[in-house]
């Protein structure tokens, strides 16, 4: 069963083609890492799978029905999208940014049911937010900012998820935090995540499956351990690395090689590595 | 006590999450409209409490004393409080559509077109002994033509693939130019005492407002008020910028554009009686902001009623403190708005 299916998708702005006939299926409640050098469409088609960019030609389905022929509001019931770098207006608290996640299911003069209440009580629970909830959003932290911005997705009530780099920003310990977050959503909740990361070895720990993009189009997918290689990376990010097991985790992890200050933990004299 | 109070009924039908400081702020102030009124009502030539003031509109006084409140003074007060209330809300809905704390009626040139379009009608429909040929009565209507006519052009000149509330902004504020160097020009070409005339009345004042004027006022602003209030959660939306809004479900265009023009019917029927009135539209909302943050349904209530005391402290202020002068009601707000204006800029620098 897939979510997201696109069927002979081209993407473009004006005349400039970003995406060329592209083919691909997300699968239903699984974590979904679409990865590739940058400017290569990877948030372009992430964007255009939530509707906020039309096709120049193709089609996208959700759950199997053309997406461009559902109404917005019915759309945004089955699927949430949190942009890169969301800007939230001066003065919000946590709860009203939340709340404006259940704006597909209000109405003129219902706009707090006791359901409504009662998934944003949930979602600011599952994202750890429901303690700052009277907080002002510019007053909190990246991490702690990012994961109000989730918990307002959450409050949208869907089963499928696309994040737009949501670590983007963040130091380590808060791209953690946020992962972990979204890893614990798929695995309690079973809602379907797709996501652009920007790192590979981060996308490796998490994703079910992973798409590289390259050259406007699909260049791979499959899981982490099928597919992620020295060939891999090489073409698609057109760097020269190592693939090692993570020793943590066990997921590919590439170790790139490039210039450094030493050389296989002694001073480097004069080794050239020619990438 | 809990920040928040759920209000619901008719099985949830009627549902709304209720901000107590919010609504705190907002019956205080109303309170506050309140004594201003009774303050203004009572001052003039003919001194009176704000107890007797009330008394009198009671119909407790003299038929001189009700004559002086009922004719003269309430339908200009009620003008101020209906024009600082459309100015406030109007500022607050551009500044959600436009995502800009600095926009406003003044800035996106709207004010502007309804100054050319008066200063027109003043020159043309003048005959040579600088008599008006037409009733003063339709300058009102001039006033709103004008400012619906460059809210038009400001959307057309802006649509590109969509409005973009960058351009927006940009468009109107060449606008907002453009409709000043029109004025001038208009000004400078016509008669000298019409040039008087018109200064007035571009600088804002309710001098001379009737109870007429009120009926028509009072019911336009009133059902935009509540179009205003209905659209509460798109403005919130809005606000969270162009993906959010379309990824919640919103019909970004539709509401974008039924937003410009309620701000429009808003800005075009409190410049049609009281002239361009300058800064309300920027001061009210972001004083109410500063007060109770930026979620709509608490900011927009409580930005209408600091529009209404805005207008009423400087009509009051105007018409009492040097007379046997009038001083427009603008000269006021711009004094207190210009330098409020420089503060946000100088704000937005450091910020």
């Amino acid at each position: 069963m897939h979510v997201l299916e696109t069927k002979n998708l081209t993407l473009s702005y004006g005349e400039h083609i970003i995406l060329d006939q592209l083919n691909l299926t997300i699968p239903q409640g699984k974590i979904t890492v679409l990865i590739g050098s940058n400017g290569c469409g990877k948030s372009t088609l992430l964007r255009s799978m939530a509707r906020l960019l039309k096709p120049a030609s193709g089609s996208i389905l959700l759950d199997g029905e053309m997406m461009i022929k559902l109404p917005t509001k019915e759309i945004a019931k089955k699927l949430a999208i949190l942009p890169q770098g969301p800007v939230s207006p001066e003065g919000l608290t946590v709860l009203q940014l939340v709340k404006q996640g259940r704006y597909p299911y209000q109405k003129w003069l219902q706009q707090w049911s006791s359901k409504d209440e009662a998934i944003v009580q949930h979602a600011l629970q599952s994202t750890g937010m429901a303690e700052l909830s009277d907080r002002l959003v510019d007053s909190l932290s990246g991490g702690q900012r990012q994961r109000a911005w989730i918990a307002m997705t959450l409050a949208q009530d869907t089963d499928t998820i696309l994040l737009d780099e949501p670590t983007t920003y963040l130091d380590l310990t808060h791209q953690i935090e946020v992962l972990d977050l979204l890893f614990e959503l798929n695995e309690k909740e079973k809602r379907t995540v797709v996501m652009v990361l920007h790192d590979i070895n981060l996308a490796c720990r998490y994703a079910h499956h992973i798409v590289a993009v390259k050259d406007k189009a699909v260049y791979g997918s499959g899981k982490p351990e099928d597919i992620i290689d020295r060939e891999l990376i090489r073409d698609v990010f057109n760097l020269e690395c190592e693939v090692v097991p993570d020793p943590v985790f066990g997921t590919p992890m590439c170790v790139p090689y490039g210039k450094g200050r030493l050389m296989n933990g002694v001073k480097k004299n004069d080794i050239h590595i020619h990438a | 006590m809990r920040k928040y109070a759920s209000v619901r009924a008719f099985r949830d039908r009627i549902s709304f999450l209720i901000d107590r400081k919010a609504f705190l702020y907002t019956v205080i102030f109303l309170l506050f409209l309140g004594v201003v009124f009774l303050i203004s009502v009572g001052m003039g030539e003919q001194l009176f409490s704000p107890w007797k003031a009330f008394n009198i509109m009671l119909g407790n006084g003299s038929s001189f004393e009700s004559l002086i409140v009922q004719s003269f003074r309430m339908p200009r007060i009620l003008i101020s409080i209906l024009v600082g209330i459309s100015l406030a809300v109007a500022g607050a809905i551009l500044q959600a559509i436009l995502r800009n704390p600095l926009a406003s009626p003044d800035v996106i040139g709207i004010t502007g077109g309804a100054s050319v379009a008066v200063v027109l009608f003043l020159a043309i429909f003048s005959n040579e002994s600088n008599a008006l040929t037409v009733s003063i009565h339709w300058m009102p209507l001039a006033a709103f033509i004008g400012a619906t006519i460059v809210a038009i052009l400001l959307y057309l000149l802006a649509w590109k693939n969509g409005l973009s509330s960058f351009r927006l902004v940009l468009v109107g504020i060449g606008l907002w130019a453009l409709t000043k160097a029109l004025t001038n020009l208009f000004m400078i070409i016509g008669p000298i005492h019409q040039a008087a005339q018109a200064n007035v009345w571009i600088t804002g004042s309710v001098y001379g407002s009737n109870w007429s004027n009120v009926q028509i006022l009072a019911p336009i602003t009133i059902v935009l008020l509540l179009i205003a209030f209905i659209m509460t959660r798109h403005l919130n939306i809005q606000e969270l910028g162009e993906d959010i809004a379309l990824g919640v479900g919103a019909r970004l265009e539709r509401q974008r554009f039924s937003l410009l023009l309620l701000s429009t019917g808003l800005i075009g029927s409190a410049v049609a009686f009281a002239g361009g009135i300058g800064f309300v539209g920027l001061m009210a909302p972001h004083i109410a902001r500063k007060l109770v943050g930026s979620s709509f349904g608490n900011l927009l209530p409580l930005s209408a009623i600091i529009g209404a005391v805005l207008v009423l402290l400087a009509d009051t202020i105007g018409r009492t403190v040097f007379l046997p002068i009038e001083v427009p009601a603008g000269v006021f707000t711009a004094a207190i708005g210009a330098p409020y204006f420089i503060y946000l800029l100088y704000r937005q620098r450091n910020a």
